[in-house]
């Protein structure tokens, strides 16, 4: 049997638009998953850490700023430094399509742009997501 | 008559319409407005037979306003066209503020970016990616100046986005004025100034819930003795809405909040009549167009009999619901997005109908990125062919007396009264928004409204019907990263050559105001003209009255 996903939902930067961000929080934990919201105006260490304490499998990370390209990579960034490369990371928001491919090289595996329905999201955390029991591990 | 009326509509019922019914039913078993009000297949007089014309809808200009705060409305003045704008650098953004009045603007509305409003200067780690972004970076006077080069303030009216920061950026702004020649009493425009709806929806608090109240009402006092034609507050609906709520939830929690802040003026010790007459509104305007207008028009009712009733205020001008409505963001699509600009035509026009004080049409391009000048220019047009072609701003209140508006009126009325005595039970705004009541109850329509988007009971047109193969759009606006160091090194020369020690001594003096119980404005103004930034400014009053956590 396996047990639920563990999902972090985080703000980083300094945006206050979290319509996105909680609806999706809310939406994951219909579908049976487990999720923690940071709430707005995180660091990315925060988000990070967060991510570790939590022992979460995956952090969506949402911004409508602007702030991505300097933002999302450091998540990234510190969750390898802290050797948690396995949390995977995904993202959503106001984000240009050019900004798409160096976001994911960067390590960002998938971005959600406006018009995303949470269906898709709960779906690409699904295929993405491979949980275990810890007794089978 | 309305016994006639009565047997009529009973006959046809009956006779002609069921007719119809038996062989082709209606698209939806009932239909029902964004905020759950249940629509009549068809609205007649007996739906205001009990209504009082010259209690409920009286005259405009005249209390309770519910036909349009002037006597003449749009025939006198059209509305303010204040396109809201700002990006990256004061330079770039004073060059589209130039452009928008060449256009034929009519006001200026800043957009300042995230660190500005929350109180970092661009040098602030935290400021880190956001510098420019959203809006304009302002880190001292200097970029003030730059801002409103060659715009004479005393000819223009600026609105100015700013809630936290907003007594600093008054005071510069007030510099400003004052290095061109202008008093502070002729200026006009708005500061946002509402807190209240920052911890409930955007986010941009710094201080305390009590801490913030504080300032604002210093801000009152302040434009009260010295800037007497500024707004200075703009009660704002549109965020909360924006991020999710209903039609009625946004008269009703934005009431809510005025409430609070006259209730808390009061308490500083201020006159209702010296201060009310300066309180200003602002909506949002969604797509459903007769309820969008009808809730306009019951807000002006609502707000006019809470301040003459419950507030006792004397002067008609304290009772006005004068109000900016800003269209939908949340309505635009990245999906086919020339369709935004028809969108936003309807809400534009639903404002106008609803009789707004100035208006923002936003640009077709704004699911992707700040609006290009060329979506600018369209969005601007869009409120001019409205003013100049479609004759709606000929006649007063022209949707007045219709039976669906009227009654739409009536009802939104109604159910914002209903939240706001639950609010008041609560202990009244501040303590709604503390327990996350207000937060509660907009996340759950914003849920709801996303999942009948999926479910599809509601259709966006390109969104979930009707849509077509289409690569992502062209031209974006896009922030020069540069930008970031740009103002870091500007903010670095302003501290070099400015005088050290002023900024030291002023610092010291706005400490010790903001301790003890001294209007914190006159302070702030002496550090600002000191060339004290933003952050530097903010960071004492951080350290004298602590900063907000979000539970």
């Amino acid at each position: 049997m396996s047990r639920k996903i563990r999902v972090l939902i985080a703000k980083p930067g300094l945006d206050g638009h979290d319509r996105g961000a909680k609806v999706i929080a809310r939406a994951l934990r219909d579908a049976g998953m487990e999720v923690i919201y940071t709430g707005i105006r995180q660091t990315p260490e925060q988000i990070a850490n967060a991510a570790i304490q939590e022992s979460v499998d995956i952090v969506g990370i949402s911004s409508l700023s602007g702030a991505h390209n300097s933002l999302f990579p450091k998540v990234v960034h510190i969750l390898k430094e802290k050797k948690a490369d396995d949390i995977l990371v995904f993202g959503g928001g106001i984000i240009p399509v050019d900004d798409i491919p160096s976001l994911k090289q960067a390590g960002i595996r998938e971005i959600f742009l406006p018009g995303a329905s949470t269906e898709d999201i709960i779906k690409y955390i699904k295929e993405n997501v491979k949980v275990q029991s810890p007794n089978f591990k | 008559m309305s016994k006639n009326i009565h047997d009529e509509l009973a006959h046809w019922e009956k006779t002609t319409l069921q007719k119809t019914l038996s062989k082709s039913p209606e698209r939806e078993p009932s239909f029902k407005t964004t905020s759950h009000i249940e629509l009549k297949r068809l609205y007649t007089p007996l739906d205001l037979a009990e209504s009082d014309y010259c209690g409920e809808l009286g005259f405009p200009g005249e209390f309770p306003f519910a036909r349009g705060v002037q006597p003449t409305m749009y025939r006198g003045r059209f509305w303010t066209m204040r396109q809201y704008a700002g990006f990256a650098t004061a330079e770039e953004t004073n060059k589209r503020y130039k452009f928008l009045l060449e256009q034929g603007q009519t006001g200026l509305s800043v957009a300042f970016d995230l660190p500005t409003q929350i109180g970092y200067d661009s040098n602030h780690p935290l400021a880190d990616g956001e510098v420019g972004k959203v809006g304009v970076a302002i880190d001292s006077l200097k970029d003030m100046e730059i801002l409103f080069d060659g715009i004479p303030l005393d000819k223009v009216s600026t609105s100015m986005t700013i809630n936290s920061t907003a007594a600093i950026l008054l005071a510069m702004y007030i510099a400003v004025a004052e290095k061109q020649g202008v008093k502070s009493e002729i200026l006009q425009g708005t500061i946002q100034n509402d807190i209240l709806k920052e911890y409930a929806a955007r986010g941009t608090y710094i201080f305390p819930p009590l801490e913030s109240m504080r300032i604002v009402t210093d801000l009152f006092a302040f434009c009260k003795e010295h800037v007497q034609r500024w707004n200075t507050i703009s009660i704002s609906g549109y965020h909360m809405r924006e991020a999710g709520c209903t039609a009625v939830q946004e008269v009703a929690f934005t009431i809510a909040d005025g409430i609070a802040y006259v209730e808390a003026a009061i308490r500083a010790g201020l006159d209702v009549d010296s201060f009310a007459s300066r309180l200003a509104f602002f909506f949002c305007c969604h797509n459903t167009f007769i309820e969008e207008v009808a809730k306009f028009r019951a807000a002006r009712r609502l707000w006019s009999k809470i301040m003459k009733e419950r507030f006792k205020a004397k002067k008609d001008d304290s009772c006005m619901l004068r109000f900016h409505t800003q269209t939908a963001g949340c309505s635009l699509t990245a999906q086919q997005p020339d369709n935004n600009v028809v969108r936003v035509a309807f809400q534009a026009l639903a404002a106008v109908l609803g009789g707004t004080q100035s208006l923002h049409t936003n640009s077709r391009d704004e699911a992707y990125a700040l609006p290009t000048e060329d979506s600018v220019r369209i969005a601007l047009r869009t409120q001019q062919i409205i003013a100049y072609e479609t004759g709606v701003a000929d006649m007063i209140d022209p949707l007045g007396g219709s039976y669906a508006v009227e009654t739409l009126t009536n009802e939104i009325e109604k159910k914002a009264i209903d939240y706001i005595e639950k609010i008041e039970a609560m202990g009244g705004a501040i303590k709604a928004i503390e327990s996350g009541y207000i937060q509660g109850e907009i996340g759950e329509s914003a849920y709801q409204y996303q999942k009948e988007i999926e479910r599809k009971k509601r259709i966006v047109v390109g969104l979930n019907q009707f849509q077509i193969e289409e690569g992502p759009l062209k031209e974006t606006l896009r922030i020069q990263p540069e930008v970031e160091q740009y103002q870091k090194e500007k903010l670095a020369k302003v501290k070099k050559e400015r005088d050290n020690q002023r900024v030291k001594e002023t610092l010291a003096a706005l400490k010790k105001a903001a301790q003890g119980s001294e209007n914190i404005v006159p302070p702030i103004l002496g550090a600002v003209k000191a060339y004290a930034t933003l952050g530097e400014i903010s960071d004492i009053l951080r350290e004298v009255f602590g900063e907000y956590r979000e539970r």
